[in-house]
């Protein structure tokens, strides 16, 4: 039975426990909302590039001299797996799930046969493969004490991957992020970057478009050459995206977590204030049997 | 109000602009282009110069952009740049010390990777500063 002095300390260090929890919701929530405006003012950008790409797309299609980007190596040997999480903890189960796709994922291939090499976004993805795949991780970028994402951060991990599929150091590169519904629900996904999956043109987008077929664009130097350089910039607009995305759901999972952990702690103080009401009551009731005993023995 | 075109500019980070204009210069890879309303569909690279913007015949704007693509149809143009400025906001003195400092850069360059790179930004920067003294 702890006595009274040891309850006293642990229902005041729970509290300051509260204290500090609830600050960090806070400080969550204020970076939640930036981070998702960030990703609301990077969205135009990423839409027109779509656009653009498919109608240059649209007119390649089925041609051989397609860009490597977009046919592949042809192989299926080398798979480079990006895995985007944060850099801190504390924010619920967000990195352990990606983290856990991801390994599913890459067991998946080495069991196939596979090649795999890792490159970690983050510094907590880092630490949780490393125990298991140390040897295949490549390399680790990490944003920690920054405050804002930019893109210039996306293109230059955009600009090492390419480089690192124009040496033939891998055949198909998957980043693993979590896609970000709500404050609350963060989805662990996996997108191919390369190759490029092109977006088809849809019938619909046909028939918004008053100038009709795609074919009629004129292209200027050439399709092939606006087409190599569309491709790297999707690839960093790619990465960008994922990052923002993951930047948002990091927050929203701290302020949820954040806020389950505010809450345990006031459910704890009150159990903890009534424990300690009782042994006091009790150790008054004994102290008063003590002397109406001893009165009574008189 | 004479008969106009939309006008987006896009960067990476942000929706910069987004209004309908009379007449848009746009430093295409194969020159200048200028782009009035139905203007025949065309998708262009863009090199470091400078986007003009026109109204009643006068210059109503300029901006400066780094590169980047450019997709006109008959009744929009659509520029995604990769770092675009307002001419007006540019600081000469800044850009010279940058052009300075790149050209170290590139004097210490080693791979010939790095050095298209650097030589890449010097490019940029050498178009601000034309940009900055000529106007385009």
């Amino acid at each position: 039975m702890p006595s009274l002095k040891d309850l006293r300390n642990r229902i005041k260090s729970v509290q300051s426990t509260r204290k500090i929890t609830s600050a960090m919701k806070m400080v969550a929530a204020a970076k939640l909302r930036r981070a998702q405006e960030q990703a609301e003012a990077a969205r135009p950008y990423a839409e027109r590039m779509e656009r653009m790409l498919a109608s240059v797309a649209g007119r390649l299609q089925g041609a051989s001299g397609a860009p490597k980007l977009v046919s592949g190596t042809g192989k299926d040997d080398v798979h480079l797996v990006i895995v985007a999480t944060a850099d801190r903890g504390l924010c619920g189960g967000f990195n352990a799930n990606i983290v856990k796709a991801a390994r599913l994922h890459i067991r998946r291939l080495l069991a196939d046969g596979k090649t795999v090499k890792i490159l970690c976004v983050g510094r907590k993805g880092r630490d949780s493969l490393r125990r298991e795949f140390r040897d295949k991780i490549v390399d680790m970028v990490s944003f920690a004490g920054q405050k804002r994402l930019t893109f210039a951060d996306a293109s230059g991990i955009s600009v090492r991957v390419a480089e690192m599929f124009e040496a033939g150091e891998f055949d198909v590169a998957t980043i693993f992020y979590a896609r970000f519904r709500s404050a609350m629900a963060q989805i662990p996904t996996a997108q191919q970057l390369i190759p490029v999956a092109l977006p088809e043109i849809t019938a619909e987008q046909k028939a918004d478009d008053k100038t009709g077929p795609q074919a009629l664009y004129e292209f200027e130097p050439d399709e092939e050459s606006i087409l190599e350089a569309l491709l790297p910039q999707n690839l960093a607009i790619q990465i960008y995206k994922t990052l923002l995305e993951n930047a948002a759901g990091e927050q929203g999972a701290r302020m949820s977590a954040m806020d389950s952990a505010t809450r345990n702690a006031g459910d704890m103080i009150n159990k903890l204030s009534q424990t300690y009401n009782r042994q006091r009551q009790a150790n008054i009731t004994k102290e008063l049997i003590e002397i109406i005993s001893g009165a009574e023995a008189l | 109000m004479a008969e106009t075109t939309n006008f987006e500019l896009v960067s990476p980070e942000k929706l910069l602009i987004s209004q309908p204009v009379e007449m848009v210069v746009v430093p295409g890879a194969e020159g200048y282009f200028g782009v009035l309303p139905r203007h025949a569909p065309l998708i262009s690279t863009l090199i470091p110069g400078v986007i003009q913007i026109y109204e009643g015949g006068q210059i109503k704007e300029r901006i400066f952009v780094a590169g980047g693509f450019a997709e006109v149809t008959e009744d929009r143009c659509t520029v995604l740049a990769d770092e675009a400025i307002p001419l007006a906001e540019l600081d000469r003195a800044a850009i010279e010390q940058r052009l300075k400092d790149q050209k170290e850069d590139l004097q210490a360059a080693k791979t010939d990777a790095e050095k298209a790179a650097l030589q890449e930004k010097i490019d940029v920067t050498n178009a601000m500063i034309r940009a900055l003294e000529t106007g385009h």
